[in-house]
């Protein structure tokens, strides 16, 4: 997401290649949605760490994934004032509407439904989070309308904000 | 004049970028007598989006709700016609508008710059006075007695555990190395806290210049940030101040041609909430599982790469600017006895102004509660306050007396914490509650330590046996038992703590737990499947909960009151959702 590299570049010498190996899985991420093995193998072969290292790493964090995600994803806040606030209904308004469970994707590869620990907005709780667009204060009945919004853009962006 | 645009998370959130946008369009095509800005976050996220207006006399009027259809009005009344707008003043430097009183019982020291500056700009930073507390401790060169400083200054790590931040200095200060790294723990994983992003999207600058002051004192030559993936926006400004500060020489080699150099690296998270925990965050940068290892070796002796490393709270690097300016006895002057100065809450939950505000040590939660924060939404009545997060406990009404200090919270079996606090009615559920937090604390254990990797799993079966009516005689006992081996036996903090919610709830709410048991009912009709249904004389025979019945219990036909079939129902409480009318459907 951000560029990290340089310093640990220049570093590397000194702290061996392990150190580069979460911005490089976080590259590696951005670029292609997840981490495809092919990826992770040409990161053994840049780093010299062990593959069955960079997986326990890419597995440990909540951040990586090892399978290609939605063209829109759907992060759905269970932090404490969401939850005070009925995150579980949000969540499954959203896993009715889209007929899939959290963690999954439609067939048609439009969405994806995680859950968040917390995004940080409480004071518009419950709040999802669809690609890079915040929408605060829903109802478990707004669900169906934001979604749609999505699902008619298909790939595009609409109107971010609630 | 100057118009200002809260862009915080919170603010774009709530639209306030369209706002901005409105306001930049309306100044291209007029010859506007204003400038435009952006900035971070007031702390009134309860009334975003907010513009704050400053004219040049010094004259400062703060509006909320600016949606894009009121930029005409409120260019148009205040800013040329000079007449604010008393409607949606907030807060004016005139003693008007409608949330003085959020104000009046703040003091702002963290918070100082937060939602007067442009964040983006390096010189509105400076025009406050930004890098001067840098350059003061440059030019006294004498380390040994800034550390003595802030000791005196009485200041705490505000990441939650509370230890002496000038002493923290003082061991890692005293360890000889030819490296040593400073660490900003900007890892602000507690669901419900906020704070940390809200100064590093609102005051970057601040933090940098705090983490380059403590490199200097403890002889570091270079920082990390370490911040969480889920904050884009702190990671944006945060990489933007870096560049910035290196530019202007204000952080790199030889500062100020002090000899001192520092450098500030920004390190990604990845999403693992253990990473808060200062040996796991070491491993994570080291590229490694973030899991934590026995404490000592402390990371003031061994940190990361095995070097000497102090690790701080961004709001405990957001005080030391404001302390090496002002002074330790000026810092020491709020507060109490043993907790010096202000601390920051993030407000969420039932309250009415949900947001952050900063206090002085020692101020009650009730005051908190209500002078500042308008008391409870849609006039409930407080049940309890959560302070700590999944570390923390949740204090019942009955105690929002207690002082907010280290000490004071403790004793009520929660800690100060991060400073989330949320606010609950009585429409919340403390056995929910706590299942909550057992439910986050159990997925983010790092599995390392057996305690912690079993024992929260197990407490966590019991308290989701409660909630679904499926309680066993002894469960309780069961549940206390598990509690505390995991939290004496654990490796690090977050199984330690991990227990403090259920010990908690267990400890103001025990009869709530007991209902869960014995009766089989939930007194705050939240967990559903220990509720019953049934339909009123109210029911105006509307078919909307037929159609929502996924088991088909309900029958009956149009206009006519509904029959519920008890003996079909799932307790999935749609109907409840999907009614109209007010009563129509019983709860119990």
């Amino acid at each position: 997401m951000m560029q990290l590299q340089r310093y640990d570049l220049e570093h590397q010498h000194f702290f061996g290649q392990e150190g580069r190996l979460i911005p490089l899985l976080q590259q590696a991420q951005q670029a292609e949605g997840y981490l495809t093995r092919e990826r992770l193998l040409a990161i053994q072969r840049e780093t010299g760490v062990p593959l069955a290292s960079i997986y326990g790493v890419a597995t440990f964090y909540a951040q990586f994934r090892l399978s290609p995600v939605g063209k829109n994803l759907i992060r759905v806040c269970h932090g404490t004032a969401c939850h005070v606030a009925g995150a579980n209904d949000i969540s499954e308004a959203i896993e009715k509407n889209l007929k899939i469970r959290t963690g999954e994707t439609t067939p048609d590869r439009l969405f994806t439904l995680e859950t968040v620990a917390c995004l940080g907005c409480c004071s518009l709780a419950p709040v999802i989070m669809i690609n890079n667009a915040t929408h605060g204060n829903l109802t478990d009945r707004q669900v169906g309308r934001v979604l749609k919004k999505y699902a008619q853009a298909g790939a595009g962006k609409p109107e971010g904000g609630a | 004049m100057r118009i200002l645009v809260g862009l915080g998370t919170c603010g774009i959130a709530a639209g306030a970028e369209n706002t901005y946008q409105a306001l930049a369009e309306r100044k291209a095509s007029a010859a506007a007598a204003w400038s435009l800005a952006k900035t971070g976050c007031i702390g009134m996220c309860y009334r975003e989006p907010i513009v704050e207006i400053h004219h040049d006399d010094g004259r400062r009027y703060q509006y909320g709700g600016v949606t894009p259809d009121k930029v005409g009005r409120l260019l148009d009344e205040h800013v040329q016609g000079g007449r604010p707008i008393e409607d949606w003043l907030l807060w004016a430097s005139d003693g008007r508008g409608s949330e003085q009183d959020y104000y009046a019982h703040q003091t702002r020291i963290v918070l100082r710059n937060c939602g007067h500056i442009d964040p983006e700009v390096l010189e509105d930073y400076l025009a406050v006075g930004g890098y001067q507390a840098l350059r003061k401790v440059l030019e006294e060169d004498d380390p040994e007695a800034l550390v003595t400083s802030i000791i005196d200054s009485g200041l705490r790590g505000r990441g939650g555990a509370g230890f002496s931040t000038g002493m923290k200095w003082r061991f890692t200060r005293m360890v000889k190395a030819d490296h040593k790294y400073v660490i900003c723990n900007a890892d602000e994983g507690d669901p419900g806290a906020f704070m940390d992003r809200s100064v590093l999207e609102s005051d970057p600058h601040s933090v940098l210049e705090g983490m380059a002051i403590a490199g200097f004192a403890i002889g570091a030559d270079t920082g990390y940030i370490y911040c969480r993936a889920e904050y884009p926006k702190a990671l944006e400004r945060l990489t933007l101040a870096i560049g910035q500060a290196e530019a202007a020489g204000l952080l790199g080699e030889n500062i100020h041609g002090k000899g001192f150099s520092f450098t500030v690296r920004l390190k990604e998270g990845a999403g693992a909430f253990v990473c808060g925990e200062e040996t796991a965050l070491m491993a994570s940068i080291e590229g490694k599982r973030g899991m934590p290892r026995v404490r000592p070796p402390f990371p003031a002796t061994r940190g990361l790469w095995d070097f000497p490393t102090c690790i701080n709270n961004v709001e405990t690097l957001a005080n030391i600017p404001w302390i090496v300016m002002h002074g330790a006895a000026a810092y020491a002057a709020f507060g109490t006895a043993k907790s010096k100065g202000t601390k920051v809450f993030a407000m969420a939950g039932k309250i009415k102004r949900g947001g952050l505000v900063e206090v002085p040590m020692g101020i009650s939660i009730r005051k908190v509660i209500f002078d500042i924060c308008g008391g409870i939404k849609e006039g409930k009545k407080l049940k309890a306050v959560q302070m700590g997060g999944p570390s923390g406990g949740c204090i019942p009404a009955e105690l929002a007396d207690t002082p907010i200090d280290y000490e004071s919270i403790t004793r009520t079996g929660a800690i100060m914490g991060s400073g989330g606090l949320v606010v609950m009615d009585e429409t919340t559920c403390m056995v929910d509650v706590a299942r909550f937090f057992l439910d986050f604390t159990q997925r983010e254990s790092c599995g390392k330590c057996t305690f912690c990797r079993i024992g929260t799993k197990r407490m966590l079966e019991v308290l989701t046996r409660l909630c679904e009516g499926k309680g066993r005689e002894g469960d309780l006992e069961l549940l206390e038992q598990l509690a505390l081996l995991v939290k004496n036996n654990s490796l690090c903090q977050l199984g330690g703590t991990a227990p403090n919610p259920v010990l908690t709830t267990l400890k103001y709410f025990r009869s709530e737990y007991e209902a869960h048991l014995g009766n089989k009912k939930c007194p705050a009709h939240k967990c559903t499947p220990l509720l019953t249904f049934a339909i009123t004389d109210l029911c105006v025979g509307c078919l909307l909960c037929i159609k929502a019945c996924s088991a088909g219990a309900i029958t009956g036909e149009r206009k006519q009151k509904h029959v519920l079939d008890q003996a079909k129902c799932t307790r999935c409480g749609q109907c409840v959702k999907v009614c109209n009318v007010d009563g129509a459907i019983s709860v119990d």
